[in-house]
């Protein structure tokens, strides 16, 4: 004997999957669509765009996220790491990169937290010569051995950031969402 | 079941033989792949500097092909192939249309080459569990079309009435998975409407196609090779259609505390609770069929594996309900208990299964007994070890991970330091898994050659 007609079942199944769809994306994304951008927000520039890139594809999201919590949940508001964020902040991201993990810490606001170039510099040729505890990996590729220019920061004695380097730190710095929500 | 079934038994797997095998093989060298890219991401946590200078083997980039080449490699090839033959099974057909699975073995594979060689030399799309590039996507979704078409196509052709609640899972899973992953995958959302769709699709992956093809295996194979009727046929179909119901909701507790509306985050977080529903119906059904007849589990390998996986999946999916809760979120998310209770999805519930659904399987399609029943109880113990103690350690190490994170006066540094001894045994358990993976493979190959004793009347269709 057939358990229900088949045409009933495959409308209840898709209707289930279409229900589920309304509700986490069709209702909110009309919700969130109608968010403008932080009045405050600036459209990423071409480096700090290219840089973006670069965090993609080495894979930057699955340590760090690019959300803070509210006071009360959790501990990112004591920490000083921003605001909360909003969804105003997120209006000139595609793909997002909200993230889920903090191997290491969130990075919404790492270019006001940490504003110095040649820190990141260092940091991101061997995160283990400015954090020795640090668990992140090295990116020599973002770095080439040349004679440096004069306005140039040698790290490491002999290398200098190439393109992808200077517009993965030129992303980085622009991350600094601490204005005022309006 | 009459011997009057042998020779259809014989002839279904007969023709199932060459899709499920190439489903199976290829899912088996995903599984080494992945395996491999999986302990190396962990022991890039205990010696970060190693490889340290290979672009495309460092931690952002092996970590997402890792989670690629074991969901979109391994377990779904492994899940299709289960799918193919136990749908010719319960439907008393050969399998049909069979030019479409080959032709969508094929695609799958190429997709999968693609899209996880794309994440190796840098040309990731950047959201979690939709990495592929497009072109990927493409091949991918045309290959689960192929395979969809020849599943209905059997099922429209079946020789019974009944259709049991395995075949629901399946049914459902064909229709659902391809929608879900071409929606998500349109290249059209940004800002949080992305991390949204990003998240519904993540946990929808695998409410619509990995959880019904692990369902579907442990309601055929408990009752099957123990030889008694499930606990309670109208339980299961409670069970289908909450699950149905609920699961669809959950994603946007990935998101809890996150820049998206409150009302949003709650309504996931109640749906993840109403998920205790659908979850004990099919508890009930798996374990008090299994209940009383524990000692088969000591002459069924097969078994053993796969009452294992139905326990993980009561365990995780209660882990899972508790876990949504705002309280609990404010310390476990963003910590190693969510790469825990990932794993305790995947490997403990769904890869157990897989195992023991292909234990079964492939001798009957292949025609040839496995050839060293010790390997496989040392695959068993290596595996069901090995995830145990990835479990506990990532979980526990999370929990802790979590606290210090969320007491402000404990510096960043020092939390890092907090989890190196749970990543160190992280990597271990991962070894452990590894030569599991190693002698299941050999096995595998093994009977595709032939070796061993020539016993090939020894397996009963």
């Amino acid at each position: 004997m057939m358990f229900i007609r088949l045409s009933v079942f495959f409308a209840g199944v898709l209707a289930a999957l279409f229900l589920g769809w309304a509700a986490l994306v069709g209702v909110p994304g009309v919700q969130i669509a109608a968010v403008p951008p932080q009045p405050d927000l600036r459209p990423y520039t071409f480096e700090q765009a290219h840089g973006r890139q670069v965090y993609i594809r080495e894979g930057c999201m699955y340590c760090h996220s690019q959300q803070t919590r509210p006071q009360g949940f959790g501990a990112d508001q004591p920490r000083r790491w921003g605001r909360p964020s909003v969804p105003g902040d997120y209006f000139y991201d595609q793909p997002h990169l909200l993230g889920t993990m903090r191997t290491g810490p969130d990075l919404l606001n790492i270019g006001a937290r940490q504003s110095s170039r040649d820190w990141h510099l260092a940091h991101l040729y061997n995160p283990r010569t400015v954090t020795p505890q640090s668990l992140m990996p090295p990116f020599p590729w973002l770095f080439e051995e040349r004679a440096a220019e004069p306005s140039e920061t040698v790290v490491h004695g002999r290398f200098v950031a190439n393109r992808d380097g200077l517009d993965l730190i030129e992303y980085l710095l622009s991350m600094n969402r601490t204005y005022p929500v309006r | 079941m009459s011997d009057s079934l042998l020779p259809l038994r014989r002839e279904m797997d007969e023709r199932a033989a060459l899709p499920v095998l190439l489903y199976f093989g290829t899912g088996i060298l995903w599984l080494l792949a992945g395996t491999v890219l999986g302990v190396a991401s962990s022991l890039k946590f205990n010696a970060p500097d190693w490889l340290g200078s290979v672009p495309a083997l460092t931690f952002g980039r092996i970590r997402p092909a890792h989670l690629n080449a074991v969901m979109y490699g391994w377990a779904s090839l492994a899940g299709a192939g289960c799918m193919v033959w136990l749908t010719s099974r319960l439907c008393q057909v050969p399998v049909q249309w069979r030019g479409c699975l080959i032709a969508s073995a094929a695609l799958w594979n190429a997709g999968l080459v693609y899209g996880v060689g794309s994440i190796l030399l840098g040309y990731s799309a950047g959201v979690e569990w939709l990495e592929f590039p497009l072109a990927a996507v493409a091949l991918i979704a045309l290959a689960f079309l192929l395979y969809a078409a020849s599943i209905l196509r059997t099922f429209s052709l079946r020789k019974v009435d009944h259709v049991y609640v395995s075949l629901w899972y399946i049914l459902a899973s064909v229709v659902w998975f391809p929608l879900l992953y071409v929606v998500a995958n349109l290249p059209i959302y940004s800002g949080v409407v992305h991390g949204v769709v990003n998240w519904w699709y993540a946990h929808n992956a695998l409410a619509v196609w990995f959880t019904p093809v692990g369902l579907a295996l442990a309601y055929y194979f408990i009752p099957k090779i123990i030889g008694r009727p499930l606990y309670s046929y109208y339980l299961s179909l409670l069970g289908f259609w909450t699950f149905a119901l609920f699961y669809n909701w959950n994603g946007v507790h990935h998101l809890v505390g996150g820049p998206v509306p409150n009302w949003l985050q709650t309504i996931s977080i109640i749906a993840s609770v109403m998920m205790v529903i659908p979850v004990l119906a099919v508890a009930v059904n798996h374990h008090l069929t299994t209940l009383g007849n524990f000692r088969m589990l000591r002459t069924s390998l097969e078994l053993r594996f796969i009452v294992f996986g139905a326990m993980s999946y009561t365990a995780v999916s209660f882990q899972g309900s508790m876990e949504s809760l705002r309280s609990v979120q404010e310390t476990l998310h963003f910590t190693h208990y969510t790469i825990g209770h990932a794993h305790l999805g995947v490997y403990g519930f769904l890869t157990m299964i897989l195992f023991g659904a292909m234990y079964y399987i492939t001798p009957r399609v292949a025609r040839w007994d496995w050839p060293r029943p010790g390997w496989i109880s040392a695959h068993f113990w290596l595996t069901a070890a090995g995830i145990l103690i990835y479990v506990g350690a990532t979980c526990w190490g999370g929990f802790l991970q979590g606290r210090a994170l969320n007491n402000p006066a404990e510096p960043f540094t020092d939390v890092v330091e907090l989890t190196r001894p749970y990543l160190l045994l992280r990597t271990i358990s991962g070894v452990l898994i590894g030569a599991g993976h190693l002698i299941f493979a050999a096995l595998f190959a093994q009977v595709l050659r032939r070796m061993g004793p020539r016993r090939e009347e020894a397996v009963t269709p």
